[in-house]
């Protein structure tokens, strides 16, 4: 009879072989999402205005970001014109430099499909836009796209 | 015979070198996705460029000015109603449409407004002018410029309905799946002509 007699050894131990599975699985897919920040935000995050017809913007690579906003350091005081160009805090007579900067990197061909991102919060005033738009008109950089998030209906 | 074992690699810290990788990527990652309102700038002009002359009846005039109030054809209007105004001026049609390459597209036919003769002549004449003070604020222009944008969406919408019994951006949709599509391309093309957005900004006031 003892055949039958179960034995008792304690707790079974919960089998963790597929740990390294699933682990690696999120691994991956946060490996294949992940853009590293390129540069430092030397405003404050800007607090995007909301609209309904926005677009997302494709081909990051072609994509130039400038942020307005209120700068963290305060020697720039606390007006919310603060214009961050790269890493560092510009006025808009840098725009030009800025971009053509950023044509270099891209080849010829694809010059025409750049697109600048302006992230300006949303009580910047609407002067300072137009300073940077009038200079990126200047160097023919067309296609822009204000970035706000998207709100229902 | 004694058994024979296979020897086994020790895993028990892959998990660990795993989560050690999975949290350094959790932290990086940002998911935002970038998306905005997009625009296309006029190009410069020529310093010999003379504006062609416009009718006064075929310029939508929005105003903002420093206290993000808005002025619409010299009227106080809310923001919430300004989509509605558009509509009714771009799709008023009281007129004969501009002349292209020496066709003229005639009076607008799919236009359901009151053809007032005040009002715009066609669409494609119809501009909407926006003026603001360099001091509005930037949430409060964007909020004004996806109004205009939402009474085109709803227009070119609704001709699409009308004449392809697809909503437009369906059709956009399908058309960038299908770039190769000639028929499909025609009828982007031909709702996009017949609601141009013309949208400009005027020199804002100090």
């Amino acid at each position: 009879m003892s055949k039958f007699r179960k034995k008792k050894k304690g707790m079974p131990a919960v089998n963790t072989a597929a740990l390294p599975d699933i682990v690696f699985m999120l691994l991956f897919f946060f490996m294949v999402t992940t853009t590293m920040r390129e540069t430092d935000l030397k405003i404050d995050n800007p607090r995007l205005p909301s609209a309904s017809e926005v677009k997302k913007l494709e081909h990051k690579s072609l994509v130039s970001t400038i942020y307005i906003g209120k700068a963290k350091d305060l020697k720039y005081g606390s007006s919310f014109n603060r214009i961050q160009l790269n890493d560092k805090i510009s006025t808009a007579d840098e725009v030009p430099a800025f971009i053509i900067n950023a044509r270099s990197k891209v080849s010829e061909a694809e010059v025409p499909f750049m697109t600048t991102s302006i992230k300006a919060d949303k009580e910047s005033s609407v002067g300072t836009i137009i300073d940077i738009r009038l200079k990126l008109r200047d160097v023919n950089a067309l296609k822009i796209s204000y970035s706000a998030s998207k709100t229902a209906d | 015979m004694a058994r024979r074992e296979t020897p086994e690699i020790n895993a028990g810290s892959m998990a660990d070198i795993a989560f050690l990788l999975l949290i350094f990527f959790l932290v990086t990652t940002t998911m935002n996705v970038d998306s905005g309102v997009s625009k296309k700038l006029s190009e410069k002009p020529p310093a010999d460029y003379v504006p062609p002359i416009i009718k006064e009846k075929n310029i939508f005039e929005v105003n903002i000015n420093r206290n993000n109030e808005l002025l619409v054809e010299g009227e106080r209007m809310d923001i919430k109603d300004l989509q509605e105004a558009t509509i009714t001026f771009i799709d008023n049609g009281g007129g004969e449409g501009k002349v292209e390459e020496g066709v003229a597209t005639g009076p607008c036919t799919y236009c359901k407004g009151e053809r007032s003769e005040k009002s715009s002549d066609h669409p494609n004449k119809a501009i909407i002018s926006v003026q603001s003070d360099r001091l509005t604020e930037y949430g409060t222009y964007l909020a004004v410029q996806d109004q205009l944008l939402k009474a085109y969406r709803e227009l070119r919408n609704r001709l699409s309905m009308e004449k392809y019994k697809t909503s437009f951006p369906e059709l956009e949709e399908a058309y960038k799946k299908d770039k190769q599509n000639e028929s499909l391309k025609k009828k982007v093309e031909d709702i996009k002509t017949s609601y141009p957005q013309i949208i400009s900004d005027a020199e804002p006031t100090n």
